[in-house]
């Protein structure tokens, strides 16, 4: 092999990549925020809900978890457009991978809900509390608490699904690799640098999400409880 | 013009063909390197699962489809020129590895000691103990989550559209292009993923109950 | 039902699916008298317990608690609750919070008291069982003697008329038991109406203004204390030996 590895794009491309770099991790909180909102609901359906409503959620699930993000999201980005829908691309992005995480989010939250003893709930029963009130007080925060790990290895994965996006047009890290390729062919090198951004975002969001869980849990953040 | 043609739809199924010969591929190359992987991540010097980590560590944080034009180009900058299927190939075997071999460390992990103690004590050689005693129960064990990961190498064999792979992704794209009928064509395409994985989805839970019912 | 009792159990009858689990329960809880349930497993006691404050519904007979008639099934159980407080024997705390969150939850979210009265309560709820120093603390960080007293600080905050305890020390180990009864006495010598499902035939007798014992499903035998030293029945008598 005669190659000759060349980094110097890196010199005038560099604001290109960053630019992505954040494009990216605004699509990913956009969705965790939303992805999150979306499964909890949809899990809450899913445990508490009439019978057709936790069929509809099965349902839900099973389509969205055994086909492709990709085919979800041209079916919604060229289905949009088709019937002269103009949705910005971003927005047809984050509402495919909201669909995408909320699927798998949901079946997260399921299990943390149900992991919640009777005891408790017979107790939070016996205090007067309604269904609604146990939910929003006791079985909601305990369960987002159980199922964080699970959660955030979620939300990481959907973080680095993001770069499909590339293929909608939407503008963010891997497209400026695509981008900076075609002007410089250099294509090893710039993906390989992207690669190491990926890895940097991962790490990143990792903080990020430990760091919502000490503000939001109260009780590892007192009692210093690792995750 | 909102309807496909005949043609059009054997176009698509061709594509969900190769959209099987890739998932294929990418698990043998995955399983072939996963195992030893698995041993390694396991049993291995410290040095070794150190190394084999940080493996798992940078393909699980590298989204797959830059591993696929990672592998794309670096073909062709060692100079071949190989169709688009050994680049796709190369990398969901990459991919599948990193995951198949951390699925399988905690199955190998799950197999509790004191089976490899009892092993030990028959004076087994730790060849003899891995391969008649460990590895059956570990693959036992390894079933349902293997077949459970056989539906993400479906599912993500869809990233081989970046690099142009002729596989059921790209097919209904194409055809898309020519139709302008989205809805229909990558509806097709959703059924034709959702006829492959969830009934492996349905096997893998249901093995996954028999187990926990032992 | 006459206006001095607060509850009232008529014959009621109760089937889990084909097992008839009571079978024509009848006594009465006046106002400051605390009645002791006692009996083999599986004799029904827990089950009228929880049948009281609705966490079980009858099939038979008529119950009255606090004025509201149980066995019709339209009872407002909400409403109910905030009358009623009930301890569990796994204490039951919620784990994601400091005891005294734990204490003033009910208050604010279910009665709507305002946060700063709320914590008097509480903490004068804490002080009454002796944890007043670890309201700050967390249940994980507590002993299940102290988990037991935190949750029947949190039931009594809600001010209740009446209290049940289900086997409150039967998960507890033995050295740490004497603290919980010593609590439930302390509430005793205050005149809180109670009803008590207890292994402990000793505190039963010491604390208890009326003791039932029940055996297949109907009270069996019923007196006080002394009931216990001459037995009427052979099977209390053999209950009472066999050191259950």
């Amino acid at each position: 092999m005669d190659y000759q590895f060349d980094f110097s794009f890196l010199s005038d491309h560099w604001p290109a990549l960053l630019s992505g770099l954040f494009s990216t991790l605004r699509m990913a909180v956009f969705t965790i925020v939303l992805g999150f909102i979306v499964g909890t609901v949809l899990a809450v359906a899913r445990t508490q809900g009439s019978p057709w409503m936790r069929r509809a959620v099965t349902a839900y699930v099973d389509v969205v978890r055994n086909t492709p993000l990709v085919i979800q999201a041209f079916w919604l980005f060229f289905g949009l457009a088709a019937i002269q829908l103009k949705v910005p691309a971003l927005m047809a992005a984050v509402i495919a991978l909201t669909i995408n995480v909320s699927a798998y989010t949901t079946e997260i939250m399921r299990a943390g809900i149900e992991s919640i003893p009777r005891g408790q709930l017979e107790a939070a029963e016996c205090l007067g509390m309604s269904r609604s009130k146990m939910l929003r007080l006791v079985i909601l925060p305990q369960a987002a608490e159980r199922m964080y790990p699970a959660l955030i290895s979620q939300f990481v994965l959907m973080m680095l699904a993001t770069s499909i996006m590339s293929q909608i047009s939407v503008e963010e890290l891997t497209s400026a690799g695509y981008i900076i390729q075609s002007e410089t062919f250099r294509g090893f090198e710039i993906y390989l640098v992207v690669a190491a951004l990926y890895l940097v975002l991962s790490w990143l969001l990792r903080l990020g999400m430990a760091g919502v869980a000490m503000l939001a849990f109260e009780r590892r953040r007192k009692l210093k409880t690792p995750l | 013009m909102s309807g496909i043609s005949i043609d059009q739809i054997g176009f698509i199924f061709k594509g969900a063909g190769w959209t099987l010969v890739l998932s294929a591929l990418g698990f043998i190359g995955g399983a072939v390197i996963g195992l030893p992987l698995a041993l390694a991540r396991s049993r291995g010097a410290r040095w070794l699962r150190g190394v084999t980590g940080a493996y798992v560590q940078l393909i699980q944080g590298v989204p797959l489809p830059v591993i696929m034009f990672l592998a794309y180009f670096g073909i062709s900058i060692a100079g071949f020129d190989l169709p688009s299927l050994v680049a796709a190939g190369l990398a969901m075997t990459a991919y599948s590895s990193a995951y198949l071999g951390e699925i399988w460390k905690g199955c190998i992990q799950a197999v509790s000691k004191t089976q490899w103690e009892a092993a030990e004590c028959l004076a087994l050689t730790p060849w003899q103990r891995a391969v008649y005693v460990i590895l059956p129960q570990a693959a036992r064990i390894a079933v349902a989550p293997t077949v459970g990961f056989l539906v993400q190498i479906v599912k993500n064999s869809s990233y081989a559209v970046v690099i142009g792979f002729f596989d059921l992704t790209y097919s209904a794209r194409v055809v898309n292009n020519s139709t302008f009928a989205p809805f229909t064509v990558f509806s097709l395409a959703a059924v034709l993923y959702f006829a492959i994985c969830y009934p492996l989805s349905m096997l893998s839970y249901r093995l996954e109950k028999k187990l926990a019912r032992r | 039902m006459s206006n001095n009792e607060i509850v009232r159990f008529d014959n009621v009858r109760k089937s889990y699916g084909d097992t008839q689990i009571l079978k024509g329960v009848s006594f009465t809880v006046k106002p400051g008298q605390v009645v002791a349930l006692i009996g083999r497993s599986g004799s029904g006691k827990t089950t009228a317990l929880r049948c009281i404050n609705g966490l079980e519904t009858i099939q038979g007979g008529e119950l009255h608690v606090c004025g509201r008639a149980m066995h019709t099934g339209k009872v407002d159980l909400l409403g109910l609750r905030q009358e009623v407080g009930i301890v569990f024997q796994s204490y039951n705390l919620f784990p994601h919070l400091t005891v005294l969150q734990n204490v003033t939850l009910a208050q604010r979210k279910v009665k709507g008291v305002p946060a700063a009265e709320a914590e008097t309560i509480a903490l004068q709820m804490l002080t009454k069982v002796g944890l007043h120093e670890r309201a700050n603390y967390y249940p994980e960080q507590l002993s299940g003697g102290m988990q037991q007293r935190a949750a029947i600080a949190r039931s009594l905050a809600m001010q209740p008329q009446l209290m049940l305890f289900d086997e409150v020390t039967s998960a507890l180990d033995p050295e740490l038991t004497g603290e919980v009864l010593r609590v439930i006495e302390g509430l005793a010598k205050d005149g809180m109406t109670m009803v008590l499902v207890t292994h402990e035939m000793a505190f039963a007798r010491q604390v208890a203004s009326q003791i039932l014992f029940m055996n297949q499903g109907v009270v069996w035998e019923q007196g006080d204390g002394s009931m216990l030293q001459n037995p009427r029945t052979p099977e209390l008598q053999q209950f009472v030996s066999s050191g259950l």
